[in-house]
């Protein structure tokens, strides 16, 4: 095992943890959400100025990220939510690029497109985390096995059938006593809470972060990895991120061709099983 | 079957140019079964949804006496006026279809119970188990009193249309309402199947439970109801017992008539 693939692994982990997140929100809820990654460099942001600024520790930036950045959810989640379908798709693929649009114009704070440097790395007592992935990796696993953990429990809860029956007909939902926007703005909370935390173990990671690590491509990349997997499946989320994150490194010997192998990989894994790896 | 429980009061709802229900009052007495006739277009529906929360009427009030306590439905959204203990069901059944029949049933508990976000995580909450046993069991045996229980883990889409009125019947029964709301239950069932529904529906009627029904044909609701409302053209051109409905002419001109 080299630093190469302990790199990979920890990509495909924080994947791994981005797919759960946006699974609450599209796979339980049903909400096609096209602006996810905004949610991930919220997180990011949140915790890189509380840490420059503030010198908050990465221990107490990763709450304050996921909390921040579920805040944000719901907030744009709002207006966004009283459309339907493809109307909502698009809104919160608006919202996701205003979020980086603002990250990449409001100099003064998040440096621009150069965005900000010298963010710490965590540390345990005495254990520092550095450069190697290592740590980050073990991290990562912890932190999906407990948001696998709650999703699995949420889906056997009154609240995961509630979200069933809204997804399947929300106005029977509705007069069986289920409120839908309450419903969805849960999901919405839950997926930016998951995706503030990754941001912000992508912050510490790196110790630098730029705008365009959260730009458009990124929320189709973890859509992609949670339709892959089978919308609303737990292990299906896990799976696609991981064959979506491993899979272009594994190609990688065929240089040129790679993306475009990539690409095709995906569409005979669609046109075999639409319902994605664990869809039912 | 003394005081009102539900009071529609001069409820008025247009779609465009249509006057779908125009000035509508009735009353539902508690632990009735009130049925709501006539013909096609007369307005039934519109005001089971004007009820529900599903649409708002231009004007008008609907007024719940839950528990003694006066509150006004109109406004409510949907999930507030199941809240107050209203259940409904719909005229072209509207099922869960991507789940089982147990789900769906167990989906109509949603209202009587209250574990949050923390207590459906974690595993030692005393409470939400509690609840979910309480759910299952309660489902489970509405399924057993509705001759389901042998379908109760497959997919409700794979039943009979019968047995999928039944599932949709369950999934209302489950919020344990006080008035049941019920849109033509009985269309396309069997002759058979008419006749154990009106039975179950006395049965309910006897545990206490109060009814509001939609139905087309006359013939089989009159033997249950102890009252019958009569709309056409979105207005309530009779109403009483049963006897009595079925002999006024203007029953007779507008609904039978209609028929002929
Ligand atoms: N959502 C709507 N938009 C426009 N018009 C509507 C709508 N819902 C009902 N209507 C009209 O209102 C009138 C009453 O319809 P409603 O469905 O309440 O009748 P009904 O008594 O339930 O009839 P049926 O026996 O056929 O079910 C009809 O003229 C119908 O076309
Ligand atoms: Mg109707």
């Amino acid at each position: 095992m080299n630093p190469y693939h302990t790199e990979i692994l920890a990509t495909a982990a924080l994947y791994a943890l981005l797919a759960l997140g946006l699974n609450l929100i599209v796979g339980y809820a049903g909400l096609l959400h096209l602006g996810y990654a905004a949610f991930f460099g919220i997180g990011a942001y949140t915790y890189a100025l509380l840490n420059l600024h503030l010198g908050w520790p990465f221990w107490a930036g990763l709450p304050a990220a996921g909390l921040v950045a579920g805040i944000a959810a719901v907030l744009l989640g709002l207006p966004a939510i009283r459309v339907r379908g493809d109307y909502l798709a698009i809104v919160t693929l608006g919202f996701g690029e205003i979020v980086r649009v603002v990250a990449t114009n409001l100099e003064g704070w998040t440096g621009g497109p150069n965005g900000l440097m010298g963010i710490a790395h965590p540390s345990i007592g005495p254990i520092r985390f550095g450069v190697d992935a290592g740590p980050y990796f073990v991290l990562l696993v912890f932190l999906v096995a407990a948001v696998a953990w709650i999703s699995v429990r949420l889906r056997r809860s009154r609240l995961g059938l509630a979200w069933l029956a809204i997804k399947e007909d929300e106005l029977a939902a509705g007069c069986l006593g289920v409120d839908p926007l309450r419903m969805k703005l849960l999901a919405l909370a839950l997926g930016g809470w998951v995706a503030g935390m990754a941001g912000c173990v992508f912050a510490a990671k790196q110790g630098t972060i730029t705008p365009d690590s959260f730009d458009f491509i990124q929320s189709v990349m973890i859509l992609a990895m949670v339709i892959l997997g089978g919308l609303g499946s737990v292990a299906g989320a896990i799976w696609g991120a991981a064959i979506l994150s491993i899979a272009p490194e594994l190609l990688r010997e065929f240089s040129t061709y790679r993306m475009l192998l990539f690409g095709l990989m995906m569409i005979l894994l669609m046109r075999v099983r639409p319902q994605g790896l664990f869809g039912k | 079957m003394s005081e009102t429980l539900l009071w529609v009061d001069r409820v008025t709802k247009r779609f465009g140019g249509v006057v779908a229900l125009s000035q509508v009052s009735f009353e539902v007495r508690r632990g009735s079964i009130v049925s709501l006739i006539g013909p096609n277009g007369a307005g039934k529906t519109t005001l089971f949804n004007c009820v529900s929360g599903v649409i708002r009427p231009e004007e008008g009030v609907i007024r719940f006496f839950s528990g003694g306590q006066e509150e006004r439905l109109s406004g409510l959204a949907p999930h507030e006026v199941a809240r107050m203990g209203i259940a409904r069901t719909f005229q072209n059944i509207r099922l869960f279809h991507g789940m089982s029949v147990m789900e769906n049933v167990r989906a109509g508990t949603h209202v009587r119970t209250q574990a949050g976000l923390l207590e459906a995580v974690w595993p030692w909450a005393g409470r939400a188990r509690q609840e979910e046993h309480w759910a299952f069991d309660r489902s489970m045996r509405l399924l057993e009193r509705l001759d389901l229980a042998a379908a109760a883990h497959r997919p409700a889409d794979a039943l009979s249309y019968g047995q999928q009125r039944r599932v949709e019947l369950a999934r209302a029964l489950a919020s344990d309402p006080e008035l049941l709301m019920l849109d033509e239950p009985a269309a396309g069932l069997t002759r058979q199947e008419k006749e154990s529904l009106m039975e179950f529906l006395r049965e309910l009627q006897r545990e206490g439970l109060t009814i509001l029904l939609i139905e087309h044909d006359m013939k089989v609701v009159m033997p249950v109801s102890d009252w019958v409302v009569v709309l056409d053209y979105g207005a309530k051109i009779a109403e009483g017992v049963p006897k009595g409905v079925q002999e006024d002419p203007r029953v007779i001109e507008a609904y039978l008539g209609a028929r002929a």
